[in-house]
């Protein structure tokens, strides 16, 4: 069984066929690399597995996307639930004005939690988990934006997984940051791995290469290719996979 | 054409004129063995620097492509088998300089009789065609020439195995050419080991090219086809 799965899943943006016939599946606790030149569809696909298309105006979607086995588009489905289960990061750090607590706490405090040991334990088991905790534990009632950039991304990633979600979407999630900074983010999604179903959009193709099980190549709105990410990288089946990774388009 | 593009070209010319130095070197050390030249043998020894370096040049290129550019896929298996060809274009090198080693230490010219019991020149003839057809199958990327040299390196092997009765019968005929008669065995074993270096040459293309692993398989393995990438459609496809 996959943990996320689509099937046969169309996408327009009005009369623009943005996503055409994607079926792929990505099993529990790996992580999927989305690959692709600007406009090919990847990020769009992204969105789909916490629905966030849906606040895109005239998007029509048809097929299916399952998480756990469920489609996630039927009507019983709450957006805001499925978004306690499916986490998001993306491209721009975005902390909110808050200490750094509080922006880990945030997620849980809209869901209505108010024990505060609870929430202290769960802060600081998440900023653990985003390998964070050390280098801010004695300023947790500072200004998120007092950290560095990179520190900001994975306060952010803190901030997804303090609601326990069991996927994790990342748009990007290295692309702003400095090489120190990426490599954190990059051995970070290495060990969330363990916990976590995580599918990346990714540019930097040694990025896909370094931290994903397996990678999706998509092309104008096509699923051209997915396999285990070493084979993608060292003998690609499809003629425009190879072109596109080698940097001969795109 | 890219950065990358350009500085795989250039790998690829100096791969070519690699390629050009170790034959070069061979047909002299044949032609040194063959009119008993012993200037022309001194010349494959002193040329013998400017393959090693030449070696280290290609080692160093192949080092730069793969730190500055992180090629993959088909620009990385271009590199691999770069590095692994030029290693072994390196020791056909060191076969010519031991041959011309062996015209310069024997004191009179090969006895043509030897000659003709060793089939040593068709072994010559035929060990510098395989490293010309591989030469030729890597500037076009042409596997079934490569493939090629797996038949034709078993004629090397064939006169290699008939080689050691040949020169024990001469040494029996003529017990006053025992020097001689080892040294030329000595040359048949080496000649011999340029067609193992080109059929690694021919593995490496056909790596390259076809993306397809075929060291230590069956010959009948080693000369069939495969597909080679094209377009499709990947339908429902999950890992």
């Amino acid at each position: 069984m996959h943990k996320l799965e689509s099937r046969n899943l169309q996408l327009y943006y009005g009369d623009f066929h943005a996503l055409k016939g994607i079926s792929m599946g990505m099993k529990k606790n790996t992580v999927t690399a989305l690959i692709g030149p600007s406009g090919c569809g990847k990020s769009t696909y992204l969105r789909l597995f916490n629905r966030m298309n849906d606040l895109i105006d005239n998007v029509r979607i048809e097929g299916e996307v399952l998480l756990d086995d469920k489609n996630i588009y039927s009507k019983d489905t709450i957006p805001d639930e499925l978004r306690k289960k499916v986490g998001m990061v993306f491209q721009k750090p975005n902390p909110f004005p808050k200490s750094l607590f509080e922006n880990v706490a945030y997620g849980l405090r809209v869901n209505g939690i108010t024990h505060k040991t609870f929430i202290e334990e769960r802060v600081e088991r998440s900023l653990k988990q985003a390998a964070l905790w050390e280098e801010v534990k004695d300023k947790l009632k500072k200004s998120a934006f007092a950290l560095s950039g990179g520190q900001q991304q994975r306060l952010c990633i803190a901030r997804a997984l303090a609601i326990e979600p069991s996927v994790l979407l990342m748009d990007e999630p290295a692309s702003a940051l400095d090489p120190i900074s990426s490599a954190k983010i990059e051995e970070l999604i290495y060990e969330l791995k363990r916990d976590y179903t995580i599918v990346i959009v990714t540019h930097n193709m040694q990025q896909a290469g370094r931290v994903s099980d397996n990678t999706a190549f998509f092309y104008l709105g096509e699923l051209v290719e997915y396999d285990d990410t070493k084979k993608i990288f060292t003998n690609p089946k499809d003629i425009r996979t190879q072109n596109y990774i080698t940097g001969r388009f795109g | 054409m890219t950065h990358l593009d350009i500085e795989l070209k250039k790998l690829r010319l100096d791969m070519v004129e690699m390629f050009n130095l170790v034959l070069s070197q061979l047909e002299k050390s044949q032609q040194a063995l063959t009119e008993f030249d012993k200037d022309l043998a001194r010349e494959v020894r002193v040329n013998e620097k400017r393959v090693n370096s030449f070696e280290l040049k290609l080692d160093r290129d192949c080092e730069n492509v793969i730190a500055l550019f992180n090629p993959v896929a088909v620009d990385l298996r271009f590199v691999l088998a770069s590095l692994k060809m030029n290693s072994n274009l390196e020791r056909i090198g060191d076969i010519a300089e031991g041959i011309a080693q062996f015209v310069l230490s024997i004191k009179n010219a090969p006895d043509p009789n030897l000659l003709e019991a060793t089939r040593v020149m068709e072994m010559f003839t035929t060990a510098n065609s395989i490293v010309a057809d591989v030469r030729t199958s890597f500037e076009n990327e042409d596997t079934r020439l490569a493939r090629n040299v797996f038949m034709k390196d078993e004629l090397l092997d064939e006169i290699n195995i008939a080689s050691t009765s040949a020169v024990a019968e001469f040494i029996k005929n003529n017990p006053d050419k025992i020097n001689q008669s080892l040294y030329m065995l000595s040359t048949i074993r080496k000649l011999e080991r340029v067609g193992d270096q080109s059929k690694n040459i021919a593995e490496e293309i056909i790596f390259y090219v076809e993306a397809k692993v075929i060291k230590h398989k069956k010959i009948s393995e080693k000369i069939s086809t495969t597909d080679s990438l094209q377009s499709e459609n990947p339908g429902d496809i999950k890992p």
